[in-house]
């Protein structure tokens, strides 16, 4: 009946790794639709590549950076975490997965705009 | 805190077979005063129909742990200072186990768990062997006394997102006890617990959350301890042996 309180480090990277892996899972069709287009209609794939030069779709285009940096960083702090020797650090571990993605999406936003 | 400042508690009541509702009750607040006082208060003074669990009230028994403002606590070392937010405070009975009535909690399905994770001595010697001599500061043994102080609470067990979504999930402290027992050089069958952690419902299915860590009041790491087990079942899958 009562709420239940779970915002520790470890469980917010927990939920940050499944979602940006939800999000990344449901982006992927929408990719690859539009590399067919290269193979087949190359002057709507010129035409759509346009719409990259729209700052909402920049700031997409970051947002989609950020969570494959977050999903790669965590997914190799939970790979350390499992199989490799302990070294209790997680929670450092954690933030610097998430750190190292913003870092990452932020230099491409720079880069983009 | 004078004795006339009262704490509004908000307490959970009934069971799933009555149904479950909350009642508030205001408890008179002193200077030094724990979540199982507030309980005790509130039984002995107000309804004496509230059930609860509790024992030592020093924390060594594991008894009384309850869900306060929505985190599993040991009531008995929990300071209501520590948790109260606008003088109020939200008691409810340990998630992911079936509630008896109000706060106490139907354990067995944690401790039949137990059992499940093969956490047991397997004896290598019998009782009349002398009692061999066993270094403190071995690697294993480290990694063994690091678990044995589990009181059982089954504070771990509620806290675990992945134990409320799979009722198989033998849970942190089944897990931690099997890992425990897999380190202790005198244990003569390593196998059967890698037998027992490794099946359904086994250390595979933790997602490694942490809540179990962060929430064990003993300053225990049974997620430490589970990605030993991981490591160990892996291991022996590649024919690295138990």
């Amino acid at each position: 009946m009562s709420r239940v309180a779970r915002a520790h480090p470890l469980w917010l990277a927990y939920i940050l790794h499944r979602l940006s892996g939800l999000l990344l899972a449901l982006f992927l069709p929408f990719h690859f639709l539009v590399l067919s287009l290269a193979l087949h209609n190359a002057a709507r794939l010129d035409a759509f590549l346009t719409l990259a030069e729209i700052p909402v779709i920049k700031l997409s285009e970051t947002a989609l950076v950020f969570l494959l940096a977050v999903h790669m960083f965590g997914g190799l702090r939970l790979m350390a975490l499992e199989w490799l020797p302990w070294s209790g650090a997680q929670k450092t571990w954690a933030a610097s997965a998430a750190a190292g993605a913003v870092f990452l999406s932020f230099l491409f936003l720079m880069r983009a705009i | 805190m004078s004795h006339r400042e009262t704490i509004t508690v908000t307490v959970q009541r009934g069971s799933a077979a009555t149904g479950q509702h909350m009642q508030e009750f205001q408890v008179p607040a002193y200077e030094s005063q724990t979540v199982l006082d507030v309980v005790s208060w509130i039984q002995q003074n107000t309804d004496p129909t509230l059930t609860y669990r509790f024992a030592c009230r020093v924390g060594m028994c594991g008894s009384c742990a309850m869900m306060v403002n929505g985190v599993p606590r040991w009531t008995c070392r929990t300071h209501v200072k520590k948790v109260l937010k606008d003088q109020r405070i939200d008691i409810a009975p340990l998630r992911n186990l079936p509630v008896l009535k109000d706060l106490a909690v139907d354990m067995d399905p944690f401790f039949d768990k137990w059992v499940a994770a093969e956490g047991r001595h397997h004896p290598s010697i019998g009782r009349d062997a002398p009692i061999p001599a066993i270094n403190p500061e071995a690697a294993a043994r480290q990694v063994a006394s690091a678990g044995i102080e589990c009181i059982n609470c089954s504070i771990c067990y509620a806290a675990c997102d992945t134990v409320a979504n799979d009722p198989d999930y033998l849970g942190p402290a089944a897990l931690q006890r099997a890992w425990t027992v897999y380190n202790d050089a005198k244990d003569a069958d390593r196998g059967a617990i890698l037998d027992a952690v490794s099946g359904k419902g086994g250390c595979h299915s933790c997602h490694s959350m942490g809540s179990c860590t962060a929430y064990c009041p003993n300053g225990l790491d049974p997620l430490s301890a589970i990605a030993g087990l991981k490591r160990a079942t892996t291991r022996r899958f590649f024919g690295g042996g138990a």
